[in-house]
């Protein structure tokens, strides 16, 4: 390090930083500043800490889509609503997120019930207003086609609607579940202990246990978001495919 | 197991501490905190001017340069169309890094402070602002272009006399979305030591009138946002209805 120039140095400084953060995710280490206590870091915590941001988002986006998908298509199939549906995705965005924790844990308490609620609050409208929109999209013809057919109204979301939407709901699904993987990081604030607990305990973990949150937090978004990618690849229709290449 | 009381880590602390100043009309009520004590929130609404102007400029500057850096990404890859899957894959790629854990990442670099808030923040608006502003020019009637090119237009005079006017809807559209979202994701640069609503909201994390003080602020400048955008994109392009992509 000696040969760095000074406008290297806080280059020089981060380097430090990054791969202190590494050694902590694959080695325990003494608490920082001599606070005492269990030691911290190595895969044993990290891993405790990830299958928790893991669990708690999973439920929340079940939440989400349990609450969101049925709503929205059936609005989308009647054909209903469109202000209310895109009015709710709007709103949706503007919700603070550390507001929204920090009032959820101030008002109605902490705990992974709360937490998974709180996290659906902004799963709910991206997959909302995707479901009702990607409905409205379905090709009209396709949807009389099948009541010609004699399928039932439920038949007819069923099979027709709701496969040929599946790729704008995956894109909702998508928003919404990186929107509530990244939130997850405060619900230590609510009493969850996700990733989030090594950002918000510096004073245990230390500058190195902070960044090894930061890093372990963006990659399990990243792997989030490639295998959703995935997934709506996987649930688009055959013919959906054809008409985009052709398109 | 880790689970500190977050009013005395230090990554939040704007250095003079936070305290619940009762007041007079208050007192009972702010020390209970069983409710929101909206006397009190009206006589020391002052306390929350700062921050609210802190969260403002965080916005403004972020959504500024987004889009100053995502006009010219457009502009880059409207002649070079090779150039979009890869503008659209980076932007979508930041997108997805959670924001507390982008500003962290950044301290090392970047240090404490409003610089690297709004250097996440930006990054966080090109994704949406770039994927309007492509969509917009693609949008473009082709017959709009022709008859343009018939009078004689050069390539630059098309892009700035007939391509980016029809364009305006789409782009304030994708300025909609970006500005109301980083309003949001906002709050949480406290994490970046930039202050705002946010470090008023987690320097006292159980004080359930801030709480909702600030998300209430937060909440309307938004709507604020959303309604300037609406009233410009009349004003610009009176012709067509905003409708966000």
């Amino acid at each position: 390090m000696s040969l760095a120039t000074p406008a290297l140095l806080p280059l020089a400084d981060a380097f430090d930083s990054f791969s202190g953060a590494i050694e902590f995710i694959f080695t325990e280490r003494e608490t920082a500043g001599g606070v005492g206590g269990e030691p911290v870091g190595g895969l044993e915590q990290i891993g405790d800490l990830l299958w928790t941001h893991i669990e708690v988002s999973a439920l929340a986006v079940a939440l989400s889509l349990a609450i969101a998908l049925p709503v929205g298509l059936y609005f989308g199939h009647r054909g209903t609503g469109e202000l209310v549906a895109v009015a709710i995705g709007n709103a949706g965005r503007a919700i603070p997120e550390l507001a929204l924790i920090a009032f959820m844990a101030a008002f109605i308490g902490v705990g992974l019930l709360n937490v998974t609620i709180a996290l659906a609050v902004l799963g709910i409208p991206p997959i909302l207003t995707n479901t009702f929109v990607g409905v409205r999209q379905v090709d009209r013809g396709a949807v009389e086609a099948a009541r010609g057919m004699g399928m039932s109204e439920t038949e007819v979301m069923r099979k027709v609607e709701l496969p040929l939407a599946a790729p704008t709901i995956m894109s909702g699904v998508r928003t919404g579940a990186i929107n509530i993987v990244a939130t997850a990081t405060i619900a230590p604030l609510a009493g969850v202990l996700t990733l989030g607990d090594l950002i918000l305990s510096r004073n245990v973990v230390g500058d190195d246990g902070v960044i090894a949150g930061a890093i372990v937090v963006a990659l399990l978004a990243l792997v989030v978001e490639l295998g959703l990618s995935g997934i709506q690849r996987l649930v688009t229709p055959k013919g959906l495919k054809v008409q985009r290449a052709s398109a | 197991m880790l689970a500190g009381l977050p009013a005395l880590l230090p990554i939040a602390q704007n250095g003079d501490g936070f305290v619940r100043d009762p007041g007079e009309s208050g007192t009972s009520c702010v020390a209970e905190n069983d409710t929101v004590c909206v006397g009190w929130a009206l006589d020391n609404i002052d306390r929350y001017v700062t921050p609210t102007l802190e969260h403002l400029e965080l916005v403004v500057l972020s959504v500024g340069f987004g889009f100053v850096l995502a006009f010219a990404m457009a502009l880059l890859s409207h002649r070079r169309r090779w150039l979009v899957p890869t503008f659209t894959g980076a932007t979508g790629v930041i997108y997805t890094i959670p924001s507390v854990a982008l500003f962290l990442l950044l301290l090392p670099i970047t240090g404490r402070g409003t610089t690297t808030a709004v250097i996440a923040l930006t990054l966080y608006t090109l994704q949406i602002i770039y994927r309007n502003i492509v969509t917009g020019l693609a949008n473009v009637p082709e017959a709009a272009k022709d008859s343009g090119r018939g009078m004689g237009m050069t390539d630059r005079q098309l892009l700035w006399k007939v391509e980016l006017p029809l364009a305006v809807p789409e782009i304030i559209a994708g300025l909609r979305i970006a500005t109301v979202s980083t309003v949001a994701i906002a709050t949480l640069a406290v994490f970046a030591g930039a202050g705002g609503l946010g470090a008023e909201i987690y320097n006292d994390i159980d004080f359930k009138t801030g709480i909702v003080v600030c998300g209430t602020i937060a909440i309307a400048m938004a709507i604020a946002f959303d309604a300037l955008y609406v009233g410009a994109q009349r004003w610009i392009s009176p012709w067509r209805k905003v409708r966000p992509v």
